[in-house]
């Protein structure tokens, strides 16, 4: 009986070592869920979600504080992976899903304020005080968080046209001759 | 003689070459004016380096190569530039791209041309020399030339002159090596010494009989170590990893190119623009062009590049009843535009009648009867793919490989249904394409946006620390001040302000004695003014929040 009770203790000592070990040997730093959420996220960081960014929303989802649809950029094809990486039920986008587009300087009337470089996530402005700024097209996210803060109106965004290089192939479909 | 091998799948769809290869390659006309695209080849366009109204002579380079996978752009003809901007371009799309356009003035007047001696040049250089001159691979994949004659990593046992042709209507090649083998094979022998391959062969399908028999007269002519090897006509027999396949009985793998397994292939008119480029210094700036399908005279025609395909057909004699134009041939080739320039790549100008290419018949459901997959040379499940892509389930695509398919269009040839198969897999493989860049552009923004919430912290951290260090010492010197000496200031400060209210006291309104009192109301109401109007300013003044 007693020789019973000491193996089973010994047992649960060597596995309790065991597993503590572990737990301090393999830590995951932060929470896996939350970057595989955030790698879905379209990275905007354009805030029309209600979260300071993307990797805020993916960390309210994750907890289960957010709903999925609330990524315009991401559109209905975002909502979709949402769905199946949590095997949550697909919803409808709650916004209309709005064409690419970048922001574009006027540099006209530009005044040199920099409000706009202070407002952009992904720091795509280029300026100083005084100076004039201009977009780096290939790094605007089109968030249109510069839009707002400047104080002349001088940002405006640019819907992106397809052209050569950005054009696809379209799905195959075959035209079907209206009956006389 | 060579034991060839059998590639998988294949079809024999009508030749139709006798149309235009009796006759012999016509010389190049003069269009009144070129359409001059910068994106010729693959990768990155060529950037202008002429302006508007620069007076340009033929061979005179107007675009320069930009990044390594890009080559460079010649005038074709001697004449005015009159305008670089968008015009329409043979792509599948219809869409406009860059062009440089010229008004040629008739005088066909060359730039001065430099040979180049390219035994005793360092490879290097001569690699640098094609990439200037514009050579590009004229079969149809337009790769820059100078790439692949750089042996980097992998080195070349054998070097495949490809002289396969196997499109039905196409003939440029073929004509090329009746009449003028001799600079076909000068030029093989330079791309040999530019990759150090033991082995050349030239591999040209059987149904060239004379197209052969010329080649093996040049080599023995020029005394060269080149075998012309006569291979079984099966479309598409002169597909890259095909004609490898078939001379040497290498397979590729899956996701490689012939060069991985040390094998290069060049078309043969790339050889003859090489060996126009190094033994006579001309760029390329012009190409052979099969006109063929429903004209009156169809013919191979040395073509300018930039000359309206229109046109081109209307000197090959324009009949009634012409439904369109296609660049390439039946089975790979697409519709374009008369406006549209020919290019680097134009092998063909097919014009098509209603009797030639009659409409496609309605697309019906697939049947599952897997001939798609016993014609597919590339062994891939052309059923399953289309299953996939048509569900734009694009991973299980990715899976079964859709990224092997060279989109021959074997499969959509014997397809009893109709499908146009290869319609699905190239929107498949461009949907897959767009995501991939857009995940890129996803990676990088989070990235940027990282980096912007770190800077942010710092700057925050260094600002705290400045003021903190800038505070210490203060403290640190305010006591080295005497007693004496912090008396002395404070009796200055003492003093000035003394001074000031008494200049205050000095400027106070001297006329305000002997006021009517309707005088004193209207003070105190602009008093009253004032002073609201400096609460107003205060409040905007006041710093906005905008985070």
């Amino acid at each position: 009986m007693l020789t019973a009770i000491l193996v089973m203790a010994g047992i649960a000592i060597v596995l309790g070592a065991v597993l503590g070990y572990a737990a301090l040997r393999y830590k995951v730093e932060g929470d896996p869920l939350v970057e595989k959420i955030d790698a879905i996220l379209p990275q905007t960081q354009c805030g029309q979600c209600g979260y300071p960014g993307c990797k805020p929303y993916a960390t309210a989802i994750a907890k289960g504080e957010a709903d999925i649809n609330k990524c315009p950029p991401g559109g209905e094809e975002g909502v979709k992976k949402l769905a199946e990486l949590l095997g949550v039920e697909v919803k409808p986008l709650d916004a209309e899903p709005k064409p690419k587009a970048v922001a574009f300087i006027d540099e006209n009337l530009c005044i040199g304020c920099t409000l706009c470089i202070q407002a952009c996530p992904v720091d795509a402005i280029l300026g100083a005080a005084k100076q004039m700024h201009t977009i780096i097209a290939s790094e605007c996210t089109g968030c249109e968080l510069c839009v707002a803060p400047c104080p002349v109106d001088c940002i405006s965004m640019v819907v992106l046209k397809e052209d050569l290089p950005h054009w696809k192939w379209k799905y195959p479909v075959f035209r079907i001759k209206q009956a006389a | 003689m060579r034991t060839l091998h059998r590639f998988p799948g294949g079809i024999h769809p009508e030749e139709h070459k006798a149309e235009s290869s009796a006759r012999p390659i016509h010389a190049p006309f003069i269009p009144n004016r070129l359409f001059i695209p910068m994106r010729q080849h693959i990768g990155q366009p060529a950037k202008p380096i002429v302006k508007v109204g620069d007076k340009v002579l033929k061979g005179q380079m107007i675009g320069q190569a930009d990044g390594y996978v890009s080559t460079a752009v010649h005038a074709s003809s001697s004449g005015v530039v009159t305008g670089i901007g968008l015009h329409a371009v043979a792509h599948p799309s219809g869409l406009p791209d860059l062009c440089i356009t010229i008004d040629t003035d008739g005088h066909d007047t060359w730039t001065e041309l430099q040979p180049l001696d390219w035994q005793s040049l360092d490879p290097a250089a001569v690699r640098g020399y094609v990439r200037d001159l514009g050579i590009a691979g004229l079969g149809g994949a337009v790769f820059p030339s100078s790439i692949k004659l750089d042996p980097k990593n992998q080195p070349i046992h054998t070097l495949i002159l490809n002289g396969g042709e196997c499109e039905p209507w196409i003939t440029c090649d073929d004509r090329l090596m009746r009449e003028r083998a001799e600079e076909v094979l000068q030029g093989a022998r330079i791309m040999q010494h530019l990759l150090g391959a033991q082995t050349v062969i030239a591999g040209i399908e059987d149904n060239k009989p004379e197209a052969i028999a010329a080649m093996q007269a040049a080599a023995e002519k020029l005394g060269l170590q080149i075998e012309i090897a006569a291979m079984p006509t099966r479309y598409p027999g002169g597909g890259g990893k095909q004609i490898t396949q078939t001379l040497t009985g290498l397979e590729t793998p899956s996701g490689k190119l012939s060069t991985d397994i040390g094998v290069q292939v060049f078309n043969v008119g790339t050889a003859y623009a090489l060996a126009r480029a190094i033994l006579h210094g001309e760029p390329l700036i012009s190409r052979i062009v099969t006109v063929t399908g429903h004209v009156l005279g169809p013919q191979n025609y040395e073509t300018l590049i930039g000359t309206p395909m229109g046109e081109l057909v209307m000197h090959a004699g324009e009949r009634e009843g012409t439904t369109g134009l296609i660049m390439g041939g039946p089975m790979m080739g697409f519709d374009v535009q008369p406006e549209a320039p020919v290019v680097k790549a134009t092998n063909c100008v097919l014009v098509k009648s209603a009797e030639l290419f009659p409409p496609k018949p309605r697309e019906l459901p697939c049947i599952r009867c897997t001939e798609c997959a016993r014609v597919c040379p590339a062994q891939l499940q052309p059923q399953e793919l289309y299953w996939f892509a048509r569900a734009k389930n694009f991973g299980k695509a990715q899976e079964y490989n859709l990224f092997d398919c060279i989109e021959c269009g074997c499969c959509s040839y014997v397809c009893p249904s109709h499908i146009p198969l290869v319609d699905y897999y190239r929107f498949a493989k461009s949907e897959i394409w767009a995501r991939e860049k857009e995940k890129h552009a996803a990676d990088i923004a989070r990235e940027r946006h990282e980096f912007r919430l770190f800077r942010l912290e710092r700057e925050k951290k260094e600002k705290a620390e400045r003021l903190a260090a800038k505070a210490q010492t203060k403290k640190a010197e305010a006591p080295t001040l005497t007693t004496d000496e912090q008396d002395a200031k404070k009796k200055l400060i003492a003093e000035a302000l003394a001074r000031a209210q008494a200049k205050k006291a000095g400027v106070a309104p001297k006329n305000t004695d002997n006021l009517t009192p309707e005088q004193c109301a209207e003070i105190a109401e602009i008093e009253a003014r004032r002073a609201r109007i400096r609460e107003m300013a205060k409040k905007t003044i006041e710093p906005e929040k905008h985070l």
